[in-house]
């Protein structure tokens, strides 16, 4: 199991600040979700992560600097669900859970046998066999979210990144992702992050929670703490109503304000 | 275990299209070399040639200026038309890939606007045809002006302080490609009397093929092709796009420039010797992937085969009809190229 720990990463944009200053430690195994409104700098510091953003301050992967790695390297130990994936017309559902095995193949070489039973595992476990020789284009949200997943887990990283991974799905299928994430991590020791909007499930997932508003994390904690009714009004603006239910589970309903 | 065999199966498919092509290729190379408008009867060539193989002798009843017409004349204006057709038509598919956008041809970051603009120097200030020089300076400064503008698109494309975005590159190819074809514009204009040999330059030649064209042509193509074929399997992982790609371990902007370099380099060498033979670039992989798929790494190697063959094929009638005034090549590929291209994408369709 693998680690992750921020210290003061800060992730501008052409002179726009996307994150200021966020510090935290993922411990190995854990799954961190970060919350916050639109804009806080969610997806940013995901990317930064990913290497995809550039940042200053450090990321540490198991203690050492991500930047120290190479593209390849970092890549073996971090998979990116990005929140619009680009999945290309044309690409059989297994061609493309094979693009999960690029880290490991040399740069001018080929897929070894070993790849590609790798990713005919991958595809088997999570139930894809009958889209495997189908073209993407041809795949409902669902289940192309669920192909974005299997490439992510045929490239083998300790460290799993999802970006808004439930947000083009309905409630089903929503639930359904998140449990194959959930199992997947329990399965592999996975290191989670993810970004989410719906609250409810981002506590029900995530061990613990990171809020962040313009750029800097604001709180955290596991869900009671952090889904609060004053703390969600003064962040996102929002007026909600939480529930804690018999089993622990918080849940945040939105609250019309009579006479507003 | 039916899994791994699906695999198998795609692999194999692509194969077989890569034989059928190589069988087209050699098939187009055949017929380029006997069909002409002077020389022997087309059905002794073949038979010349097995004659020419160690250990075998075979009477073909060619004369030796039969000979000297179907190699010094016919063979190398068919390699030549082989490797013209196979490197835009690699380049434009790697463009395409490294771009990602199918409507790309290699001429995009201003390679044939440059060799233009040098064609045409060139021929402005050596009107006279003087023959001092020592190697001929049409080729050469065609493909540096082709190289020269590249290089300026891409310095300008990738100035920003932002990302190396392939948006930014194309917009610089657009400037540059303008830019050159001002400066050309306005050369001929003040020297109307090189118009039409410029113009002719301009529509494409293969009719002064010599065995010294594709000597000078060779190193470079040689060296552009081995660079695209061995990035087949890389401009797959790019059709995720380029943050995806980078998340997936690939250094993006060193794949492109590498990508662009060598196709570049393959383009301009070929422009050099052939002047500006559109539509191949774009037409040959397109087709292919309507009949291949779209993994580059069927259609980069079907594109180079089938590319060579269909140039070969679209230069026959420009040798044989209204000879000796020749049909130039440039507009013969389009004319082939467009209705083909409009059957293959209704056929595809009704398929589908």
């Amino acid at each position: 199991m693998t680690s992750l720990a921020f210290e003061n990463v800060r992730i501008e944009y052409g002179g726009r600040t996307a994150v200021a200053e966020f510090t935290d430690t993922v411990k190995p195994g854990e799954w961190l979700c970060i919350i916050g409104p639109n804009g806080a700098g969610k997806s940013s510091l995901l990317r930064a992560i990913a290497g995809v953003a550039s940042h200053k301050g450090r990321i540490l992967v198991d203690g050492s600097p991500l930047t120290a790695r190479s593209s390849r390297r970092r890549a073996q130990l971090i998979a990116y669900v990005p929140q619009s994936p680009i999945l290309p017309g044309g690409m059989t559902g297994r061609e493309y859970v094979l693009l999960g095995r690029n880290p490991f193949v040399t740069h001018f070489g080929n897929e070894t046998a070993h790849d590609h039973s790798m990713v005919n595992d991958v595809i088997e476990r999570l139930d894809l066999s009958e889209f495997a020789t189908r073209d993407v284009d041809t795949l409902s949200g669902g289940e192309r979210q669920r192909l974005v997943i299997a490439r992510a887990i045929a490239q083998e990283a300790p460290i799993l990144l999802l970006d808004e991974p439930t947000s083009a799905l309905d409630i089903g299928h929503q639930q359904q992702a998140l449990e194959l994430v959930d199992k997947l991590r329990r399965e592999h020791g996975l290191t989670v992050v993810s970004a989410m909007h719906d609250l409810t499930l981002a506590g029900i997932y995530s061990d613990r929670l990171a809020l962040m508003h313009a750029g800097h994390r604001v709180a955290h904690g596991v869900a009671e703490d952090v889904l609060r009714p004053e703390t969600l009004g003064e962040f996102y603006g929002a007026s909600v109503r939480v529930h804690r239910e018999d089993d622990g589970t918080i849940v945040v309903v939105p609250h019309r304000v009579s006479g507003l | 275990m039916t899994s791994t065999s699906e695999v198998a199966v795609t692999h194999t498919a692509g194969r077989w299209w890569i034989i059928g092509a190589v069988v087209v290729l050699i098939a187009s190379l055949l017929v380029g070399v006997m069909i002409g408008p002077a020389g022997p009867q087309w059905w002794r060539v073949p038979l010349e040639f097995v004659d020419r193989l160690p250990f075998i002798d075979v009477h073909s009843g060619l004369t030796s200026t039969d000979w000297a017409i179907v190699w010094q004349i016919r063979a190398p204006r068919v390699v030549l038309s082989a490797i013209v057709g196979a490197t835009l038509s690699i380049a434009g598919a790697s463009y395409q890939g490294v771009f990602r956008n199918p409507l790309v041809d290699p001429y995009l970051l201003g390679v044939a606007a440059g060799a233009g603009l040098g064609a045409t120097l060139v021929i402005t200030i050596n009107r006279s045809g003087s023959s001092s020089w020592l190697i001929d300076p049409l080729p050469l400064i065609s493909f540096l002006g082709g190289l020269t503008a590249v290089l300026i698109t891409y310095m300008v494309g990738t100035l920003g302080k932002g990302e190396r975005s392939a948006t930014s590159l194309v917009l610089a190819g657009v400037a540059v490609t303008s830019l050159a074809t001002a400066m050309q514009t306005f050369i001929l204009q003040r020297n109307s009397d090189v118009v039409r040999q410029v113009y002719s330059w301009i529509l494409g030649r293969l009719s002064t093929a010599t065995w010294n064209d594709v000597r000078l042509v060779i190193p470079y193509v040689v060296i552009s092709t081995i660079a695209l074929l061995l990035h087949r399997r890389l401009l797959d992982v790019l059709r995720v796009g380029d943050e995806e790609a980078t998340a997936l371990g690939v250094n993006v902007g060193r794949v492109r420039l590498v990508v662009v370099v060598a196709a570049t380099l393959g383009t301009a060498a070929v422009v050099a010797v052939s002047g500006l033979i559109g539509f191949v670039g774009i037409i040959v992989p397109h087709a292919v992937r309507l009949l291949v798929g779209t993994s580059y790494r069927v259609v980069l190697p079907v594109s180079l085969l089938f590319g060579a063959a269909f140039l070969i094929v679209a230069d026959i009638p420009g040798r044989v009809l209204d000879n000796p005034a020749e049909t130039p090549i440039g507009v013969v590929t389009a004319f082939l190229g467009a209705p083909f291209f409009l059957l293959i994408l209704r056929t595809r369709q009704v398929n589908r």
